[in-house]
């Protein structure tokens, strides 16, 4: 029909009563047996952190599955109480979340993807939103073939998409601009 | 469905045809600081981004749509009522998905305490709805029109009265946070965020248009936005 899409516009910083009301951070009970924390901060290129943000999180669940009828896959269960959506804001400094670590889902060619977290984020002065994806620590060998992750040639820009294991948390900063900025795709 | 990411240079595919805004765009100050400087990278079509949250399953209120009866009043200015239809790229409706709004009041004060704008709050509007579009894909907010504001990017800058709206759509890559302004405004020509889209076919498809179809007699305007987003299966020509 030649319709060309709706374009994007900023968020703004005045989303906070509209978006942010009910608290969609915890994707599953903190005391949950699996539960995996998640936090980080995003810097802008000052080096100052960005408080008027917000993150938002989809994910597949521990099997692998993503709750959406386009992932079909029956023989994989899905869990009625997790939905891999969350989003947090930044006014304390940091976004966090509580979920579960997805299992590996089929890439392209029917490689596996490494379990990883699909990221957005919105903030006054991004026109659009950015892009960007979490992988975890505890698969080095998972991530060293993910499809992905092995397509950035840059070993530094690559390892932006790496969370660190802070014991009780998994830590995922986010840099905007500069030498260490994290990587971020275009869809 | 095959191709290797691969990275492109600082613009991008969206950007370099005016019909999204870039990252950096220096007008508006505050992309200065926060525009990625690294070439994206291209992202292959996976299951990760093809499905996405089903979000409107989530809890709306039967009075979510209506921002003028959420106080023991109403809220001061002009009501007016504001729907359309959510499309795919292909024309195909979005159905049963949420729209989350937010906006300034008719004096052009968002009840935000970072909102230091000495225009009056209106105890009678917070300035928040959402609702779920229907089976064809519409939806219908009763608000009133937000009024202009002043803002510090540039000497004597003023934002154009908008409404924010933000749309899951079908997928991750459907998402979509934008801004409706409102036809003929004498404030377009000097707002960065709105001029930061070049195409002038796009900056047309953020402005909706009076529609004397959805005007109550004696009571409200109307405003018409429609919202066209990509679907699941878009592809990069469907986009250029």
């Amino acid at each position: 029909m030649g319709a060309g899409y709706t374009p994007s516009q900023t968020i703004g910083p005045f989303f906070h009563d509209a978006l942010l009301d009910r608290d969609r951070s915890e994707l599953v009970a903190r005391d949950h047996r699996s539960a995996t924390q998640i936090r980080g901060a995003i810097y802008d290129g000052a080096g100052e952190v960005v408080t008027d943000a917000m993150v938002e999180i989809w994910q597949a669940n521990p099997a692998g599955r993503y709750d959406d009828p386009e992932d079909d896959r029956g023989d994989l269960p899905l869990d009625e109480d997790f939905t891999g959506f969350g989003r947090s804001g930044t006014e304390t400094g940091e976004f966090s979340f509580v979920t579960l670590k997805p299992g590996p889902v089929p890439g392209p060619d029917g490689r596996p993807q490494a379990p990883h977290v699909m990221v957005s984020i919105f903030a006054r002065g991004l026109l659009r939103r950015l892009v960007t994806r979490l992988y975890f620590p505890d698969e080095p060998d998972a991530n060293a073939a993910d499809p992905i992750l092995s397509s950035i040639e840059d070993p530094a820009l690559r390892d932006t998409l790496i969370a660190r294991d802070e014991g009780d948390a998994l830590r995922f900063d986010v840099r905007l601009q500069g030498e260490n900025q994290t990587a971020f795709f275009e869809l | 469905m095959s191709q290797q990411p691969t990275t492109e240079n600082a613009g991008s595919r969206r950007e370099d045809s005016g019909r999204q805004p870039p990252y950096l765009y220096p007008d508006y100050v505050s992309t200065r600081l926060r525009a990625p400087e690294k070439p994206l990278i291209i992202l292959p079509k996976t299951l990760s981004d093809t499905t996405g949250p089903a979000y409107g399953r989530g809890p709306v209120g039967e009075l979510d749509h209506d921002l003028t009866r959420q106080h023991a009043g109403e809220p001061l200015g002009e009501r007016i009522i504001v729907h359309g239809r959510v499309l795919d790229g292909d024309g195909r409706p979005v159905r049963g998905n949420l729209i989350e709004i937010w906006q300034a009041n008719s004096a052009g004060r968002y009840t935000h305490q970072k909102d230091q704008h000495p225009a009056p709050l209106d105890p009678n509007f917070s300035g928040a709805g959402r609702c779920l579009t229907d089976g064809e894909g519409r939806y219908r907010f009763i608000t009133v029109k937000p009024g202009a504001y002043p803002w510090k990017n540039h000497p004597n800058a003023w934002r154009p009265a908008h409404i924010h709206l933000s749309l899951f759509g079908e997928a991750f890559r459907s998402r979509l946070i934008t801004q409706m302004y409102f036809p003929g405004d004498p404030l377009f020509g000097q707002d960065p965020i709105f001029q930061s889209v070049r195409d002038p076919e796009a900056q047309r498809r953020m402005i909706s248009t009076f529609d004397l179809e959805a005007t109550e007699p004696e009571w409200a305007l109307g405003y018409r936005f429609d919202v066209v987003l990509e679907g699941r299966g878009a592809t990069p020509m469907e986009r250029a």
